[in-house]
């Protein structure tokens, strides 16, 4: 009899093989990296294009950035404190040639050839929104604050087998920067909008108080805090199991945490606060397929007027 | 028990905004400055000085916010 671990793992590996033999997800040979199909990919570009119908009326600034960042950036964020464990950190090469021939004699006798590596300036970019606030500092806000539209590639290493839970994904991000009020509007705006959005794409989506993934023995003392001061909400979904639901969005308060790391102040002279919204963009296509099936011909009509599909 | 040692342990792992001697018992540690990460430090300095390990069940902020609290908790492992 399987115990309900196994039971989720199973279900895991069941829907990963079902995506993969269907094409839709084409595997890496690494847990949790895939290349994405040209369906898939037709419908992360016709979510986003929703996604940005109903975020213009609040007429955000678009910046788009690569999913690598300055390692000092990185660092001015509190990520290496709190979430270790998914940092990627980007190393290469700046050896001579002497060095250079060890490393490769290392990689032929299948020594760790890594330890011949150096890191590089950058590391992999760990949400959508960290490449923002080094632009942003030093900086007085206007008096009605900033929206920001982002959407990046962003790395966690977490490999796993649920194919929900990928390695390198996609966020889009609608980021608000302003006093405390701006901020608590816009993730409270967001988390309803949210819901109607994916609801509106015959998502059954439910909000819950949530946590992030913060590191070791001491991240869950991170965790309760967080919960208590109900700083972040994600909403859920069913995707590979029906019992272990899958967040898909999360709505974020970061109080004044990037607002005093990157001296951004509002007028009235203090630090600013600020609140995202995220949509992850292969796990809502994955709950999509998980919903209507992989025949997009047959999704419900309603689904893809709203989708243009 | 006497939080002479707490207050040792806090002044070397709180990174409070403010002189543990100004402390009461029971002030707010949070109000103190004492910030999530520090929790951290000061959580695994008093493991080692008391020779305990706090159980999953009291890892919350109510458990490090004042030394009264701190006290309570490690006399709770200890008896």
């Amino acid at each position: 009899m399987c115990n309900s671990h196994s039971t989720i793992e199973g279900q895991y590996d069941e829907y990963r093989e079902e995506l993969i033999a269907a094409g839709m997800l084409i595997p890496s040979g690494v847990s949790g990296v895939y290349g994405l199909s040209g369906t898939f990919e037709g419908i992360i570009e016709a979510f986003e294009r929703y996604i940005s119908r109903q975020g213009a009326p609040l007429k955000p600034e678009v910046m788009r950035f690569p999913p690598i960042l300055n390692r000092q950036t990185y660092l001015s964020t509190d990520h290496i404190e709190t979430m270790p464990d998914l940092m990627g950190s980007i190393h290469t090469f700046k050896g001579s040639q002497r060095e250079h021939i060890t490393m490769v004699n290392k990689k032929e006798d299948g020594e760790d050839w890594t330890t011949e590596l150096a890191p590089a300036d950058v590391m992999m970019v760990p949400a959508a929104c960290y490449p923002l606030y080094p632009t942003a500092a030093n900086t007085v806000l206007p008096e009605e604050g900033r929206i920001v539209d982002l959407r990046a590639f962003v790395f966690r290493h977490e490999p796993s087998p649920d194919p929900a839970r990928m390695q390198i994904f996609r966020q889009r991000e609608f980021v608000r920067l302003g006093t405390p009020q701006q901020a608590k509007e816009h993730r409270d705006y967001w988390l309803k909008k949210g819901q109607e959005i994916l609801k509106s794409v015959g998502l059954p989506v439910k909000a819950e108080l949530a946590n992030d993934p913060f590191f070791g023995r001491g991240g869950r003392v991170m965790a309760a805090t967080q919960q208590e001061q109900e700083l972040k909400f994600e909403l859920v979904v069913p995707i590979a199991s029906n019992e272990k639901l899958t967040a898909i969005s999360s709505s974020n308060c970061h109080l004044d945490h990037f607002g005093k790391e990157f001296n951004i102040t509002t007028q009235d002279g203090n630090h600013a606060h600020t609140a995202c919204i995220g949509f992850g963009l292969e796990r809502i296509t994955l709950a999509l397929l998980k919903t209507h099936g992989f025949d997009l011909k047959q999704w419900p009509d309603e689904v893809k007027a709203v989708l243009e599909l | 028990m006497s939080t002479d040692k707490i207050r040792e342990i806090l002044t070397s792992h709180g990174r409070l905004t403010e002189s543990v001697d100004n402390l009461k018992d029971d002030s707010d540690l949070y109000q103190a400055g004492l910030t999530s990460l520090a929790t951290v430090g000061l959580m695994l300095a008093l493991e080692d000085e008391f020779d305990i390990e706090f159980p999953d069940s009291v890892l919350s902020r109510k458990t490090f916010g004042s030394i009264n609290s701190i006290a309570d908790t490690i006399e709770d492992l200890t008896d």
